[in-house]
């Protein structure tokens, strides 16, 4: 009886714990929930600058958390995401961005994977089309070369 | 033709070679500084031994200078210490020192023990100045031109190698423009 009680207790517990998300907001306020909600994403996807494997809401450094910081607040103020994104890339460069803006410097970023799609596809197009004409000529076979074929399947016959 | 075609993957392959091998070498830690030919931000800081004196963009002289971020908490910033001490006997350039993220007492402590090799020091206590402009650590020193611009960011301490290699010859070429500019 302790154990199913024990048993329910945890998985409730559980259930509970996936509601409450634990959320490093620090001790800032948010003006409206959708705020929150903004920012948060926002901060995921921004990098940060110090520790570099790390967006801000996961990282610790002092950098990290005034970035963070300015990013709740900006968002408070009513400022839009491309706005919020300038701010950042204009001090720490596209470095800061875990997708990067589609630019003269981030063509083949963007685009690399589409031209080497296109590139196996057309070689692979090349290649098929190549076997096949080899198939249709490779199947009428001349008198000569019938007659020649039938001798060595007799042969094969004789030493059986 | 046919057989060019079959060539394209090796090409593809020596390419992609090239780059990843480049890769190789590439100091994830230095970022390209996106400041770099933009003037300098506004900032008003307080000086560091007199907290009621202000100071703005517009107090620094129009001369090539360093600023050069530092704090007490940061072993490197130890490190490079003495070749800023010895730089500033050689008077070579004005160099702002901008107390970053620290405590105000042991910043001036540590300068009247450890020697001062600051033309004037700032205090960027909550790191705002630092922030505007892309201070990710410290040290870190910028140098700009005679007309406020940011030409080079050096993340990391300066030492002999440093400043011979990198920082000495682009700060002669700075003030050669500056002369030019001044003559005409």
């Amino acid at each position: 009886m302790k154990i199913i009680t024990h048993f329910l207790l945890s998985c409730a517990s559980l259930l509970f714990a996936g509601s409450v998300m634990a959320t490093p907001v620090d001790t800032y306020e948010f003006k409206s929930v959708e705020n929150q909600e903004r920012a948060l994403a926002l901060s995921d996807q921004l990098r940060c600058p110090q520790c570099q494997n790390q967006n801000l809401v996961d990282s610790n450094s002092p950098v990290a958390k005034d970035l963070r910081l300015e990013v709740y607040k900006m968002v408070d103020g009513g400022k839009s995401d491309d706005e919020i994104i300038n701010f950042m890339t204009s001090r720490y460069g596209n470095f800061v961005l875990y997708k990067p803006k589609l630019d003269s410097e981030t063509y083949i970023l963007w685009l690399g994977p589409f031209g080497l799609l296109i590139l196996g596809l057309f070689i692979g197009f090349i290649f098929v089309r190549k076997q096949r004409i080899q198939e249709s000529e490779s199947t009428t076979l001349s008198t000569e070369q019938q007659a020649e074929l039938d001798a060595l399947l007799n042969n094969d016959k004789t030493i059986k | 033709m046919k057989k060019l075609v079959l060539f394209i993957p090796l090409v593809i392959f020596l390419v992609m070679g090239v780059f990843l091998y480049q890769g190789l070498f590439l100091n994830p830690k230095v970022l390209d500084s996106a400041l770099e030919g933009k003037p300098l931000p506004a900032f008003q800081l307080e000086r560091l031994e007199v907290p009621s004196e202000l100071v703005t963009e517009k107090d620094l002289p129009a001369k090539v200078s360093m600023l050069n971020f530092w704090a007490t908490w940061c072993p490197a910033c130890k490190y490079e210490h003495p070749y800023l001490l010895m730089l500033s006997k050689r008077n070579i350039l004005p160099i702002y020192g901008i107390n970053y993220r620290d405590e105000r007492a042991l910043a001036v402590k540590e300068l009247r023990t450890q020697g001062d090799p600051y033309t004037m020091n700032l205090f960027d206590v909550n790191g705002r100045m630092g922030l505007d402009l892309g201070v990710y650590g410290a040290p870190e020193t910028f140098i700009v031109d005679h007309n406020g611009i940011i030409r080079y960011r050096y993340a990391g301490p300066i030492d002999q190698t440093v400043w011979t290699q990198t920082l000495y010859p682009m700060i002669q070429q700075l003030q050669a423009e500056a002369k030019i500019d001044g003559a005409s």
